[in-house]
């Protein structure tokens, strides 16, 4: 965070994990995304397609069906649909009812 | 030979039905009941729900692992829809999940008696049907409703015979004799309210063409048992309206022939003999 005090000068602050974050090794620095899924945030990671998350959350593709920000993946786009920051996604299944 | 139970299949957009009974898959002890329990009561059609993936159950076995999609159509239902957009979306989930647009709509208006909200069920009929959707719409019993959704197109009209899941049986027969004159167009099938084979029997008997029921087998105290008493119920009640049973009448009708009595009856002494 920064500002300029009253002689002009600027100011920074550094937050705790600043340092943290400058010496840590590189390949840590994974980016995620945060959206929510299901009604819960969740990270995911930067750049995952609609059918990659369907994968890592290990489930059969054909049995759940996929909407992002109340509009249905169909399942033929799913490769093609990348998530972005804030994404309200819904994964449904069929189970028992009357 | 002639089959004297003849009947012709009950039909519902791109499907043809044997069997009249239409059967749900919630409320049982587990998905072999369940399995079991359609089987036994002869149905050909299955209604699923739609909802979240559990994240944390996910690696355990699912529904649909259980019910052979080569024996049954599954209907997917938009229970728990509170409004039309809502059941919008969940039909065009379903459709991906399926890949078939037979659909069964409910648009409930309150969560302690589950009644349908007319005004959403219109509004969500219309639009599904305008996407290209085969509607089977659930409403309640009044017969201006159904002939409004069967003018919109609808596949079926499902009025509830009683509160889903009361076991009340037909509260109205008269509005279901009603609803099954003005509307031509498409099947009229019970939905809701069903508790015993005596209430799939009497609505059969009125003439619907179908009956869908899922917690009078699934909470009775043996489901299987009670699957296979509508299974017979369905089959004698329609039978019966196929047959023309006979009017209610005031006076006897004899069911023995009223000449040839021997002398010293009451009927021969009326016919003159000594």
């Amino acid at each position: 965070m920064s500002w300029r005090d009253r002689s002009g000068e600027l100011r920074v602050v550094r937050g705790p994990g600043f340092w943290n974050d400058v010496f840590r090794p590189r390949t840590l620095l994974h980016r995620t995304l945060k959206i929510v899924l299901n009604g819960s945030p969740m990270d995911v990671a930067d750049a995952i397609v609609v059918d990659e998350l369907v994968e890592t959350l290990a489930l059969a593709p054909e049995l759940v069906a996929v909407e992002v920000n109340g509009e249905l993946v169909a399942r033929a786009e799913r490769e093609g649909v990348q998530l972005a920051e804030g994404d309200d996604v819904e994964l449904v299944t069929l189970v028992g009812g009357g | 030979m002639t089959d004297p139970t003849y009947d012709v299949p009950l039909i519902l957009g791109e499907h043809s039905l044997g069997s009249r009974l239409l059967v749900g898959t919630g409320k049982y002890a587990d998905f072999e009941e369940t399995a079991r329990a359609l089987e036994v009561s002869g149905t050909d059609c299955v209604t699923v729900a739609v909802r979240r993936v559990n994240l944390d159950a996910s690696k355990g076995p699912s529904l649909l692992d259980h019910i052979d999609r080569e024996r049954y159509v599954v209907l997917p239902n938009t229970a728990g829809c509170f409004d039309a957009k809502s059941a919008v979306r969940t039909c065009v989930l379903s459709r991906d999940l399926l890949g078939t647009k037979l659909v069964k709509l409910e648009v409930l208006g309150d969560e302690t008696t589950l009644l349908p909200d007319p005004v959403g069920t219109l509004e969500a009929t219309e639009e599904l049907v305008s996407q290209g959707f085969d509607v089977m719409v659930y409403c309640s019993d009044d017969p201006r409703m159904c002939v409004r959704l069967a003018e919109l197109g609808a596949t079926a009209v499902m009025p509830a015979g009683s509160p889903i899941g009361s076991g009340q049986g037909i509260l109205n027969p008269n509005a279901i004799r009603i609803i099954l004159e003005l509307v031509e167009t498409c099947p009229v099938i019970v939905d809701a309210g069903v508790g015993k084979a005596s209430d799939v029997c009497a609505a059969f008997e009125l003439g619907v063409e179908g009956v869908l029921l899922n917690s009078a087998i699934a909470l009775a105290q043996d489901p299987l048992r009670m699957a296979a008493a509508m299974r017979d119920a369905a089959s004698a009640g329609r039978q019966t309206y196929l047959a023309g049973p006979i009017p209610k009448r005031l006076h006897a009708n004899a069911s023995s022939p009223t000449e040839g009595m021997i002398a010293g009856t009451s009927l021969s002494a009326a016919a003159g003999v000594s």
